[in-house]
């Protein structure tokens, strides 16, 4: 099993990867699951030519693989100006919308001060929701007294719990005697080639042809 | 092996000058560069078609017409003709029109255009593109095939007893390839068909052009055409070129930086990395496109795009004469070599003209 943890935090250390560094040791205990880490500022400069050119360079292009074929994903993001970052959001604009779909998502933020916690429920959850992941219901918020007080430890388990409980579900379904499924759309076999799955043409054309 | 150029049509300003040609320059322009490409012995220009500045290329056949009024043995194609659009029905006419006033040096590709108000602005659905390309088509395909055609279709009005004229040139409709960047379903339809595939293969990484042909080549061996190796791809390239290949980046540095669609975004030695772009000398331009038929298998028909981001015509007219001078008399050769036997040419009207001949021979013998 994958985890895969995507840090949106700037400074170097940053207390936003430490959260996901919390969540994904907490989440691994109780799976299987090898970590994988992705820090947006290291892609900062590819994500920005993914806007301009319309391809992923290579180590963003290795990092939309990876978290396509993550079996559960870790988010975090620093807030700024109420909201996640520009940079978080730029790495879900080009992530292919499909790619999430189905697959068991922990959102977390940090922040200077607790004012901003709802970010979790106002533009996380939203984002997460439109990509049609599954989010798990406890979001973790770690303003920067939350440091020093009780209650992270908790919260971090707690959500940790949750998407460990997805992850070894979904996992334990699919090692199960599933049969292989031929992909379908609209009810149509596909057929393959180049690593793209198709409608054959004559369906295609049936589909227009006039009652 | 044909080798030639494709034209997007744009009006830019020359970053250097900040000057832009105005629309009738550019126009002059690109049948400059049509004549160009017939001197230096290129077999094809092709140019696109767009219905928005700053594109100055709306009304392809009528550029085509004059173009074939002054060429002899250049093929006159698209890159590409608004298959969503348009209509089927006026396609059909326009270029079997121009197929006789060519005498059958005449193509075209088919695609659904970069501009998504086109839709609206002629009256469809964006969302129906997909759709709109595969029934269209299956209409223009009938249209040069059948003599009355009686038609129903979802997205235009019905035909009762039409016939399409002027019939296609001895019989035989102009050849067709289809092209797209990312939609799988096109590739599906030129195999289908066993029409010719065209991937643009510029301002994207070569596995993505790779990934397309493939598809594309175990369809049209699936539809029966031939085999995977005898499909008919094409595939397009962008150049610069000088003799000194540091004389080439250096000039085309300031075009690359400030070019729609890629510039203002990755440096131009990424790029040149990154997707078949080869700024350089004749010698680079050589060895990048050898390399083309590593990923997509030996093809029919290279196109290069030379005449974008605000270039001066001079300096489109020297890599013009640089291709037929230096860089396409080896390509020709060196391609020749390493193609397989049983790999076929680009189809053109003459090598149609035979098969169908072929073909109804072939006819008569079963039915006698």
């Amino acid at each position: 099993m994958k985890l895969v943890v995507v840090s949106a935090g700037l400074s170097v250390p940053s207390s936003t990867r430490l959260l996901g560094d919390r969540l994904a040791n907490a989440t691994a205990e109780r799976t299987s699951a090898d970590v994988q880490v992705v820090e947006l500022r290291d892609l900062a400069v590819e994500i920005a030519h993914n806007f301009t050119n319309g391809f992923p360079g290579p180590a963003l292009g290795a990092a939309l693989e990876a978290v396509a074929s993550a079996d559960g994903l870790i988010v975090v993001t620093p807030v700024f100006s109420a909201s996640y970052s520009g940079l978080f959001k730029s790495f879900f604009d080009v992530l292919d919308p499909e790619a999430l779909a189905g697959k068991p998502v922990l959102v977390a933020a940090t922040g200077g001060s607790a004012r901003h916690s709802l970010v979790l429920e106002h533009a996380l959850r939203p984002l997460f929701a439109y990509l049609r992941a599954v989010v798990v219901p406890t979001g973790v918020y770690a303003a920067s007294e939350d440091w020093g007080a009780e209650g992270l430890v908790e919260r971090i388990d707690r959500a940790a719990g949750e998407l460990a409980g997805l992850m070894n579900g979904l996992a334990a379904g699919r090692s199960g005697s599933v049969p292989v499924s031929v992909p379908t759309q609209g009810g149509v076999e596909l057929v393959r080639g180049g690593g793209f799955e198709v409608v054959p043409f004559e369906q295609q054309l049936a589909a227009l042809r006039p009652e | 092996m044909q080798f030639g150029i494709f034209s997007v049509g744009d009006v830019t300003p020359d970053p250097t000058t900040g000057r832009a040609p105005s629309e009738h320059e550019r126009i002059k322009a690109m049948v400059a560069i049509a004549q160009k490409a017939e001197e230096v012995g290129l077999d094809v220009f092709a140019t696109g078609e767009h219905h928005n500045p700053p594109f100055v290329p709306s009304s392809p056949t009528t550029m085509l017409g004059w173009i074939a009024a002054r060429t002899e043995k250049l093929i006159l194609s698209t890159s590409t003709t608004l298959i969503t659009t348009n209509d089927p029905v006026k396609i059909a006419e326009d270029f079997a029109m121009l197929q006789h006033l060519a005498d059958g040096r005449v193509d075209l590709m088919m695609g659904r255009g970069n501009t998504g108000p086109v839709y609206p602005w002629f009256g469809k659905d964006i969302r129906q593109g997909i759709n709109l390309a595969v029934e269209n088509y299956a209409l223009l395909y009938r249209l040069w095939r059948e003599e009355v055609v009686d038609w129903e279709g979802k997205f235009r009005t019905p035909l009762q007893s039409f016939t399409s004229t002027p019939r296609p040139l001895d019989g035989v409709p102009p050849f067709v390839w289809h092209g797209s960047i990312r939609s799988p379903e096109i590739a599906e339809q030129a195999a289908y068909y066993g029409d010719g595939f065209f991937h643009n293969n510029i301002f994207w990484p070569a596995d993505h052009t790779k990934r397309m042909v493939e598809l594309y080549r175990s369809r049209y061996a699936h539809y029966g055409h031939g085999t995977a190796e005898q499909a008919i791809v094409g595939l397009g390239g962008q150049i610069f070129m000088r003799r000194n290949s540091q004389d080439a980046v250096r000039e085309f540095r300031p075009y690359f930086d400030n070019a729609p669609v890629y510039g203002h975004g990755p440096s131009l030695e990424d790029f040149t990395q990154q997707t078949p772009l080869t700024v350089g000398s004749p010698e680079q331009v050589i060895e990048k496109t050898l390399g083309f038929r590593e990923y997509a298998g030996d093809y029919q028909r290279q196109l290069f795009l030379v005449d974008h981001a605000g270039l001066p015509l001079k300096s489109v007219l020297e890599q013009i004469d640089m291709l037929g001078e230096e860089v396409v008399p080896v390509l020709r050769e060196e391609f020749a070599k390493r193609r397989p036997a049983g790999v076929p040419d680009a189809p053109t009207h003459a090598s149609r003209v035979a098969a169908a001949a072929v073909a109804d021979a072939d006819k008569e013998v079963t039915s006698s």
